[in-house]
């Protein structure tokens, strides 16, 4: 193929004050980071409360949780982005409206809709998995924490969760590492994260194959960084004897 | 069927008078498309007027895809292949070059500017356009130039050239613009239209395009004065000087004929499908310059 490599081009200028492109992929790269992580949150902490409420024995609750994990699980993340992005904000009253549109730092309303787009698709599936990790645990738990005279709030903060987090850290781990790659994203809304910087390097030097070889290194390297940490996390909270215990 | 007879009889001398001369063997893409029979134009989706889609057919049109069409002509004629086939392969900004460069696409004809990085990757044909880059607004605003701009909301397309000047501009002139990357022209022309931004920076003619498109064109108007003058080129790969020379003469030969003034007119003073509305946008001094004297540089810089 007829392709001229060049990978110095990470050092060249881009034209724009005394900015190079390997500038454009470390400022990319924070952002990635920083709307994966705030997502994570998100995710984490609604995910945990619907994957509860759908283990409730009160039909209505769980009804609830599941009609939220089958809307935002079977509607592809990007058409949800747009929604977020385009659509909420002319929903607001007017006055919110401009304010939002006009006042505020068009990258500060599309990190907002990102993140609360990732957060709340990501919750589903996170719900998914803390309610399997609750069903995972013998029967014999929550009926003997009760036998104990635990309340049901008890039960599930002092009993259930604790292990069926133990359980479904494999799982989570995946969720952690979607929740990075799925923030590629905003490159859609203008949000200059790492595949924007990407593409706008590809564009602006020519040197299309260099850009996407090194974000590709950058996710790969991000991501593996992710797995081990996270491997480390479950070896440090195992409880011996506990897994096959509530496998068993 | 009065058209018949007369592209009979045109054929015919043609055939008399244009005897093929092979004066050498041929090489690369012109001898690719000899023994394929076959060649690949390559081809955008949604850059109006140049080369867009309009119909169900999945077929391009446009002003660069007539010119396309012309070097596709050229090409029967200097290769003696009337039955030359042509196939379409759609482009999009990220995926143009490398797919010239590996031989998917032959010629690609769009509204790509020629520039000093990619004539790294591609060779240019002669310029076939000439754009400034300058500003959307709502007609009668307050936003008519980019001194008007310092502090707002502006949005242009994500890798454009408009783009850097734009971050330029922040960078050089403290102007604190806030500058919205869109991933497309739509796109950016819906948050011009949903009030995120009072401005939207691009090539006039694609500028116009939009317009056209809107719910109500009046509302709107291309102003400012421009901030850089790009040309257009057909892309080819690098270093085919014989398959680049005959697109090049194809072209030229539009310019020497007058048919580019047909070309033009059809596309940027006429209706233009899909909704049949008029640009009404008159050929600038820049492109009757580049038509006189056709290159195949970039434009030279102007200095803001």
């Amino acid at each position: 193929m007829n392709y001229n490599w060049d990978w110095s081009v990470f050092f060249k200028s881009t034209g724009i004050g005394q900015e190079t492109y390997l500038d454009w992929f470390i400022s990319g790269l924070g952002w990635t980071i920083a709307i994966a992580v705030v997502a994570w949150i998100v995710a984490l902490m609604l995910g945990s409360l619907l994957g509860v409420m759908r283990t409730l024995p009160n039909r209505f609750i769980s009804g609830i949780a599941t009609v939220y994990v089958e809307i935002f699980r079977n509607v592809p993340l990007l058409v949800q982005l747009f929604m977020w992005y385009f659509l909420v904000p002319d929903l607001l009253p007017q006055h919110l409206q401009d304010w939002y549109k006009q006042d505020l730092n068009p990258t500060t309303s599309a990190y907002l809709s990102v993140v609360v787009c990732l957060g709340l698709f990501t919750a589903a599936r996170v719900c998914e998995q803390v309610r399997t990790g609750i069903e995972a645990l013998p029967r014999g738990q929550e009926a003997a924490a009760r036998a104990m005279g635990f309340k049901l709030p008890q039960i599930y903060w002092n009993v259930l969760l604790p292990q069926a987090y133990r359980i479904i850290i494999p799982p989570l781990t995946s969720e952690f590492l979607n929740v990075f790659k799925n923030s590629s994203v905003a490159s859609l809304i203008g949000l200059m994260e790492l595949l924007a910087q990407t593409k706008q390097t590809a564009e602006f030097s020519a040197n299309l194959f260099e850009a996407f070889t090194l974000a590709t290194l950058i996710y790969f390297t991000l991501n593996m960084s992710l797995m081990l940490l996270m491997r480390l996390v479950e070896k440090k909270v195992a409880v011996p004897g506990l897994m096959s215990l509530g496998g068993k | 069927m009065r058209i018949v007879p007369q592209l009979l009889s045109a054929a015919i001398a043609a055939a008399l008078i244009s005897t093929p001369v092979f004066a050498a063997e041929l090489t690369g893409t012109l001898k690719k498309i000899k023994e394929s029979g076959t060649i690949t134009l390559g081809h955008r989706d949604s850059s109006i007027p140049f080369s867009y889609i309009a119909d169900a057919s999945g077929k391009p049109v446009g002003y660069s895809h007539d010119i396309q069409l012309a070097i596709v002509e050229g090409l029967k004629k200097q290769l003696d292949m009337p039955d030359l086939k042509v196939k379409y392969n759609l482009v999009t900004s990220q995926t143009r070059i490398p797919l010239v460069q590996n031989g998917t696409v032959d010629v690609e004809c769009g509204s790509t500017t020629n520039n000093a990085e990619r004539a790294q990757q591609v060779d240019f044909s002669v310029g076939i356009f000439e754009i400034g880059t300058r500003l959307l607004s709502k007609a009668g605003s307050e936003y008519k130039d980019f001194a008007d701009l310092k502090g707002k909301n502006v949005v242009t397309t994500a890798g454009t050239t408009s783009e850097r000047i734009l971050k330029a501009m922040n960078a050089d002139k403290q102007m604190g613009m806030n500058v919205i990357s869109a991933k497309d022209h739509g796109e950016a022309f819906q948050m011009l239209e949903s009030g995120r931004a009072v401005a939207f920076m691009m090539d006039d003619a694609l500028l116009a395009g939009e317009m056209a498109k809107a719910k109500k064109p009046t509302d709107w108007a291309v102003t400012g004065t421009p901030q850089s003058y790009e040309i257009y080129g057909c892309m080819v790969r690098k270093g085919d000087a014989d398959f680049k020379k005959a697109v090049d003469d194809a072209i030229v030969a539009t310019y020497k004929s007058g048919d580019i003034t047909k070309i033009y007119d059809k596309w940027f003073q006429s209706p233009i499908p899909p909704k049949g509305l008029n640009l009404g946008f008159p050929m600038s001094k820049e492109l009757k310059e580049l038509i006189a004297n056709p290159t195949d540089k970039p434009a030279p810089d102007v200095k803001i």
